[in-house]
């Protein structure tokens, strides 16, 4: 089998994987990280977002060879031990989730936002969760949580 | 998703050698649609070759008057382009509305092109803006390129390296898109180009992407909305499905074609 090599967050991991094999299922089957979700199985609804070499992708719909080299970042790459990264906190602070399910995805792509746009509009924040589903919220609080989060992580 | 060979080249001349040996070898670049199709078992191809470390597929220049695009180059950087908001505005913010985030982050125009999805924004776009799809082995003009329902005059080994856009005079993309996946139901390009104008509509022909010539003849003499307004668009062969009927289509068309000439700059 092909052997792909990678850094996910931060730490270099190596593992022998079949070329069909997606980032996602790497991620949580092979490496046991289970944050990443899987909520589709038609790359619509971001639930297994995470950043590869510093933008978000649906892990779903990339393989794990394609990450050859990569620099992957996922959602259990944000907390720093016990303290939660400024995203977290806000989506916590701001009731920004119910079942929880789309959250990693959620805070992984509004983390690329803050990096895209340090003060979006509440219309900015909307757009660009356009490939985010979220079943229980109704957006609002995500909504919020991110406007809020994105201030935080500028200072 | 069924298993395949997996290959990297790093340059045109590997890639296409695979292509000629390999058994059924399809060629992948963002991936945001072979490998959604592979997930369903849709396809079973006998090699991947991914275009990703071919670096000269990368990037946009302006010559003389055109934009010259890699073929390898993702939407999100055609739509933040300084270059491309600056010398053709109209494809920056087509770009800009294709899928999501995400989608952009992957999705490559040279990809968008092969496919040729009947409901794909840059189809519209390069046959809106007469571009010239150019390959490994000859340039293609838009004209001539898109052929039919996910089907371009491409031939099986041919790899598009870049797209060509002249300059136009003053252009608009108008979408109405699907509110899901956010592809279009009605995608209106209008362009006004050095010597003629071009309306090229996605979303709605059940043969794919097409010109719109009544429209044209008439902004040709009238570059105003009140030159199409009462043009009605024949719904014979447009498509009819659970998004929108082919009546409803017809209706969009005209107006998006509006609100397109209206935008135009
Ligand atoms: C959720 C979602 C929403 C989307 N919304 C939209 C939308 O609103 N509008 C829109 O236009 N598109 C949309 N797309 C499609 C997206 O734009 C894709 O990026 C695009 O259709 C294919 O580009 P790709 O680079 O991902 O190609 P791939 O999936 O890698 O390849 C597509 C096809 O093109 C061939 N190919 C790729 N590169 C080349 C090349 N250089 N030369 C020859 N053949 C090549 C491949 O063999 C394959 O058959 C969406 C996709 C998803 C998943
Ligand atoms: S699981 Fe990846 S987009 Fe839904
Ligand atoms: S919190 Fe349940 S899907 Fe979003």
């Amino acid at each position: 089998m092909p052997s792909v090599t990678m850094k996910v967050n931060g730490k270099n991991v190596n593992a022998e994987v079949e070329n069909r094999t997606l980032l996602v299922q790497y991620l949580r089957d092979h490496l046991n990280m289970t944050g990443t979700h899987v909520g589709c199985d038609t790359s619509q609804c971001g639930c297994c977002v995470v950043h590869v070499n510093g933008s978000s992708v649906k892990s779903c719909t990339m393989l794990a060879v394609q990450a050859e080299g990569a620099d992957v970042v996922t959602i259990e790459g944000l907390a720093d031990g016990e303290v939660l990264h400024p995203m977290q906190a806000a989506f916590r602070e701001h009731h920004g989730l119910q079942c929880g399910f789309c959250t990693p995805g959620m805070v992984m792509s509004a983390v690329d936002l803050a990096k895209e746009n340090p003060d979006p509009s509440e219309t900015e924040i909307r757009e660009w969760l356009e490939g985010n589903i979220c079943r229980c919220t109704g957006y609002h609080n995500i909504v919020k949580a991110i406007a809020a989060g994105t201030k935080n992580m500028q200072g | 998703m069924y298993n395949f060979q997996y290959h990297r080249p790093k340059n045109l001349e590997e890639a296409s050698q695979i292509l000629d040996v390999g058994d059924d070898p399809k060629l992948v670049a963002g991936g945001m649609t072979i490998i959604p199709t592979l997930k369903q078992r849709l396809a079973q191809p006998s090699d991947l070759i991914d275009l990703a470390d071919i670096n000269n597929l990368v990037g946009i220049n302006l010559q003389y008057q055109s934009l010259e695009i890699g073929s390898m180059t993702r939407h999100c950087d055609v739509a933040k382009s300084e270059i491309v908001r600056e010398i053709i505005p109209a494809l920056s913010s087509l770009a800009s509305h294709i899928g999501d985030s995400q989608v952009r982050h992957r999705g490559t125009i040279g990809g968008s092109l092969a496919n040729n999805d009947p409901a794909a924004d840059y189809p519209a776009g390069a046959l809106g803006l007469g571009a010239t799809i150019i390959t490994d082995k000859r340039e293609i003009l838009a004209d001539d390129f898109f052929v039919g329902l996910f089907e371009t005059a491409l031939e099986d080994n041919e790899i598009i390296t870049a797209v060509r856009f002249p300059k136009p005079k003053r252009a608009a993309y108008t979408k109405f898109p699907n509110p899901a996946s956010r592809y279009a139901i009605i995608g209106v390009m209008v362009a006004e180009t050095n010597n003629q104008v071009r309306v090229a509509v996605t979303g709605a022909g059940d043969d794919g992407v097409f010109r719109e010539e009544k429209m044209e003849a008439a902004l040709s003499t009238n570059f105003t909305s009140d030159a199409i307004a009462d043009i009605s668009i024949d719904d014979e062969t447009l498509l009819s499905d659970i998004h929108a009927s082919s009546e409803y289509r017809a209706h969009l068309i005209n107006v998006m074609a509006q609100r397109a000439v209206d935008k135009a700059t």
